[in-house]
């Protein structure tokens, strides 16, 4: 491009009254190697755009779907419904209680059976705390022998003095 | 609107958004907390992008605003950052290193200007949007555009020239 133009394009430029393409036009013609010696200055400025255009953002910007979620929540709220009325209404952990009468014969036998094997560890038990109950004695026992123990250091500062004098 | 349409849309001009944002905020880290913030907040109100004219448009008006917003707070805090002191320049230095020093300067030269004359001036040398669309953007006449972008301009020309000769000199 001739020389004569580009001064006009910048005067024009300076004057913010420049086209888009007439500022292109300036801009290729500063990106070559070698420019007017007296336009030099402009050089670096259009340089600086051209290389400021490129600069671009690198960082992740997380989007989170939250449409997507608010259908999970209300999901889960659902099933912890579904689960709440099924465990009321069908109680798998509910046992119908019967009485002893309502029983068929082996289940009755094995009641029984059960009984008597809890009853015979729990008069077993009773005898362990029979057992137990000597053994508090014996430590009422060690109890006044710390007593008289006690007593009998008395009765030894007692006889210390007796000696210190 | 799904992930990928927004993406379409925001896509295009999410470079513009942090560009002028660094612009203005100077900090490259700071610039970037700008444009996911504001990408966030396009993400949310998603919904209502249809009803935009133009989303690019509004995306700037918004980045403007938001990083005028922190340097106002930032000024608040007292948390100013001045150069002043710049390196001198060496004469027998390669034309090479010369230029790209003298880019950076164009730089250092932009970050001096009013910040009205440095959202203009992104907008249409680096950006270049027409003056129409800036006008829209930032609310403006176009007549106050063209004056502010000149004065901008031969701010930056005589700036420039006055360092060029010192290099010559």
């Amino acid at each position: 491009m001739v020389l004569d133009e580009i001064k006009i394009l910048l005067e024009k430029y300076d004057n913010g009254e420049t086209t888009l393409l007439e500022e292109q036009q300036l801009k290729d013609y500063f990106s070559q190697e070698t420019v007017a010696p007296e336009l030099e200055v402009y050089q670096p400025l259009f340089a600086y755009f051209s290389q400021s255009q490129k600069e671009q953002f690198t960082k992740d910007v997380p989007l989170k779907p939250e449409k997507t979620f608010t259908m999970y929540k209300w999901i889960s709220v659902a099933a912890i419904a579904v689960l709440m009325f099924g465990i009321t209404i069908f109680n798998p952990f509910e046992r119908a209680e019967r009485t002893y009468a309502q029983l068929t014969e082996q289940e009755k036998m094995d009641y029984d059976n059960a009984m008597l094997a809890f009853n015979l560890l729990s008069s077993n038990f009773k005898k362990g705390t029979d057992n137990m109950s000597a053994m508090t004695k014996v430590s009422e026992k060690l109890n006044e022998g710390q007593r008289k123990l006690a007593l009998l250091s008395e009765f030894d500062n007692a006889t210390d003095r007796v000696f210190k004098y | 609107m799904t992930q990928d349409e927004f993406l379409d849309v925001v896509m295009p001009f999410k470079d513009k958004v942090f560009r002028l944002a660094k612009r203005l905020l100077v900090s490259h880290e700071e610039a970037e907390d700008a444009t996911q913030e504001i990408l966030l907040k396009l993400w949310k109100n998603r919904a209502q992008m249809q009803n935009y004219r133009n989303v690019e448009a509004f995306a700037m008006t918004m980045t403007k605003n938001f990083s005028l917003d922190k340097l106002k707070s930032k000024h608040a805090q007292n948390l100013k950052i001045v150069h002043s002191n710049y390196q001198d320049k060496n004469a027998s230095l390669q034309k090479q290193v010369e230029l790209r020093d003298s880019v950076d300067w164009v730089s250092k030269i932009i970050e001096e200007l009013p910040e009205q004359q440095k959202i203009i001036l992104q907008l249409r040398d680096v950006e270049q949007y027409e003056f129409s669309e800036i006008a829209e953007m930032l609310e403006m006449n176009e007549t106050a555009i063209r004056v502010a972008l000149s004065r901008a301009r031969k701010t930056i020309r005589e700036k420039l020239t006055k360092t060029h000769n010192y290099g010559v000199r």
